[in-house]
């Protein structure tokens, strides 16, 4: 008998081919019929049903696409590597950014009560407001587009990062502070030697939320923005109508996304702990 | 009361509610010398734990004062080293690292290799020396509380408190490290107060008990001189004639005085049962010899 891993493996495999040999069956164009002429051809008549692209067009194309991916033929035509590589620089930016203000600022309200009520309103007006809803504001105070997707990340990489480090530091083990304590550990010792460690697994877990979040949100604001990214790629290669490109940005979306939290996943496995 | 080392005077604990506050203990005098180990023994709830939290600094009096070597007790202190019942070990840390931990606090401008010595020179008197890459949560809770201890050792703290340190271990693994305990406890003649709601342990280790009776309102009621001469060790203490005589007092004590109305002792020197001045004479000789020996 094959380990758990393999067999899942094989049944991901039969999954994958299934639904691929669907999709594909299902989308061939039909046999033409008759010569068309050039005109016909451009009208689109070949073809009145909308059809997606089948699975082997689609891997056809990012076979060309991921072959050369750091392309540059000016504004409208880039490698899909240059378009995400802004993308990860923007969502990578922001989210250090928050970290850095969220982090310590989580610390604070966990360790004093008192902060943590008078903090708590702002918390809550902010949180739930849509990162996106922040872009006209930003493009007006910022006025640069590129900046204000990236404030718009920072904003949206915030919250979850802020709430897990604060429950995080407040819900330190009164015995592990204690060892601190009767250890004559200043505050700034407690915070790092005894509070950070214990916490460091929640805080993680915010960050692949914050992480996750920002990846989800930058898409969205590079369609806004426009200029780069791929968000800004996807929907320029649906106003060219090339479904090849949209689908094949979807799938590089859905793995860069899968290896970003992989990447967070590994630092998490890295500072977690058993009591 | 006057000369001890660590002097607890008047100690009340009181959490005011609206409809009644409630008394947790009340007018506590301990008085403890200098190389004493003295356990204390009550039901529980009768305010042990906070008593043993005062002394820490952990915790404070609602009345009474506390002091160590002719200085209020007023906030934790590297001077009293606390070894709880849960282990209170770092998790992220593994055996070495969480007496390095305590090495570290304590001797400030050491260098890593001699904070390493130093610990493992201490875990290899709890017989941990295999151990020392584990986390917490890879080891027995009698492992645990060995490196609980080592820490707490490890320290040098002029007073050791232990919480009920054996409360969740297994008779047998709890009879090993008692003995580890008294051995480490013989080679550094650390004072010694700790809690314990096992008479044989207390008796096994113990220059002195206090008896707590019943809370609310508990008290300090009795302390108990306990002369059976060491070194002691579970195999030949029970053969001293003196110990079921001690062993029935206590026993009687939790069983059918505990709850009674019981002035407060001043918890210092105290009854010792059955003095008898002949015996006391062979208990003098015999740890004269021992000693003479161990200098040796
Ligand atoms: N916040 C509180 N309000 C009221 N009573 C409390 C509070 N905290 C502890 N107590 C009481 O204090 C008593 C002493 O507790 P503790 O020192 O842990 O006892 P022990 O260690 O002897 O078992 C307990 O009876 C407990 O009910
Ligand atoms: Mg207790």
């Amino acid at each position: 008998m094959a380990s758990l891993n393999a067999r899942a493996m094989l049944v991901s495999l039969v999954i994958l081919l299934v639904l691929g040999g669907l999709w594909e069956a299902l989308n061939q164009p039909p046999p033409a019929s008759k010569q068309l002429t050039e005109y016909e051809l451009m009208m689109g008549a070949a073809d009145q049903q909308a059809r997606v692209p089948p699975p082997s067009k689609v891997l056809a194309h990012a076979w060309k696409e991921l072959s050369n991916p750091f392309y540059d033929a000016g504004p409208n035509d880039k490698g899909i590597g240059i378009q995400l590589a802004y993308s990860l620089y923007r969502v990578i930016t922001g989210f250090v950014a928050a970290a850095l203000v969220a982090i310590p600022l989580g610390f604070v309200i966990g360790m004093s009560p008192l902060m943590h009520r008078a903090l708590n309103p702002f918390i809550q007006v902010l949180r739930p407001i849509s990162p996106l809803a922040w872009m006209p504001l930003a493009l007006f105070v910022i006025r640069d587009s590129e900046q204000s997707a990236i404030f718009v990340i920072f904003i949206c990489s915030i919250w979850p990062m802020l709430i897990n480090t604060a429950f995080g530091v407040a819900n330190v083990r009164s015995d592990w502070v204690n060892v601190a304590r009767t250890h004559e550990l200043s505050q700034l010792q407690t915070a790092f030697q005894v509070i950070l460690p214990a916490a460091a697994p929640t805080i993680l877990t915010g960050m692949r939320i914050s992480i996750g979040i920002a990846w989800l949100v930058i898409v969205a604001a590079e369609m806004l923005v426009g200029g780069t990214g791929i968000g800004y790629y996807v929907w320029n290669e649906w106003n060219n109508l090339d479904l090849n490109s949209v689908i094949f940005s979807i799938l590089m979306i859905g793995i860069i996304g899968m290896l970003l939290d992989m990447a967070l996943g590994t630092v998490a496995k890295l500072v977690e702990y058993e009591e | 009361m006057s000369k001890h080392f660590v002097r607890v005077e008047g100690l009340s604990k009181v959490y005011p509610s609206k409809q009644k506050d409630t008394v947790v203990f009340e007018d506590v005098n301990i008085g403890i010398d200098k190389g004493e180990f003295v356990c204390i023994i009550g039901h529980s709830g009768c305010g042990k734990s906070t008593i043993l939290n005062v002394l820490a600094g952990l915790d404070e009096p609602t009345l009474g004062v506390v002091t160590m070597d002719e200085k209020e007790v007023s906030g934790p202190s590297l001077d009293r080293g606390v070894v709880f019942q849960n282990y209170s070990l770092l998790p992220w840390l593994n055996t070495l690292e969480n007496v390095n931990f305590g090495v570290k606090a304590r001797f400030r401008d050491w260098n890593s290799k001699q904070v390493a010595e130093h610990s493992s020179k201490f875990l290899a008197m709890v017989g941990l020396s295999e151990a020392l890459t584990k986390k917490p949560s890879e080891l027995s809770g009698g492992m645990r509380q060995r490196v609980s201890i080592a820490r707490a050792f490890a320290t040098s703290p002029k007073l050791l408190l232990l919480d009920e340190p054996f409360g969740a271990l297994d008779a047998l693994t709890r009879g090993v490290i008692q003995d580890e305990l008294i051995k480490i406890w013989g080679e550094t003649q650390q004072t010694v107060f700790m809690i314990t709601h096992d008479v044989d342990e207390a008796i096994l280790l113990a220059d002195r008990i206090l008896l707590m009776s019943n809370g609310p309102n508990a008290r300090v009621a009795e302390s108990v001189v306990i002369d059976i001469p060491r070194p002691r060790n579970r195999a030949n203490i029970i053969e001293d004639p003196h110990y079921y005589k001690i062993r029935n007092h206590l026993v009687n004590f939790l069983i059918n005085r505990s709850s009674d109305e019981l002035p407060s002792a001043d918890g210092e020197g105290g009854v010792t049962l059955s003095v008898n001045p002949a015996r006391q004479e062979i208990f003098k000789k015999t740890n004269e010899s021992i000693k003479a020996i161990a200098a040796n």
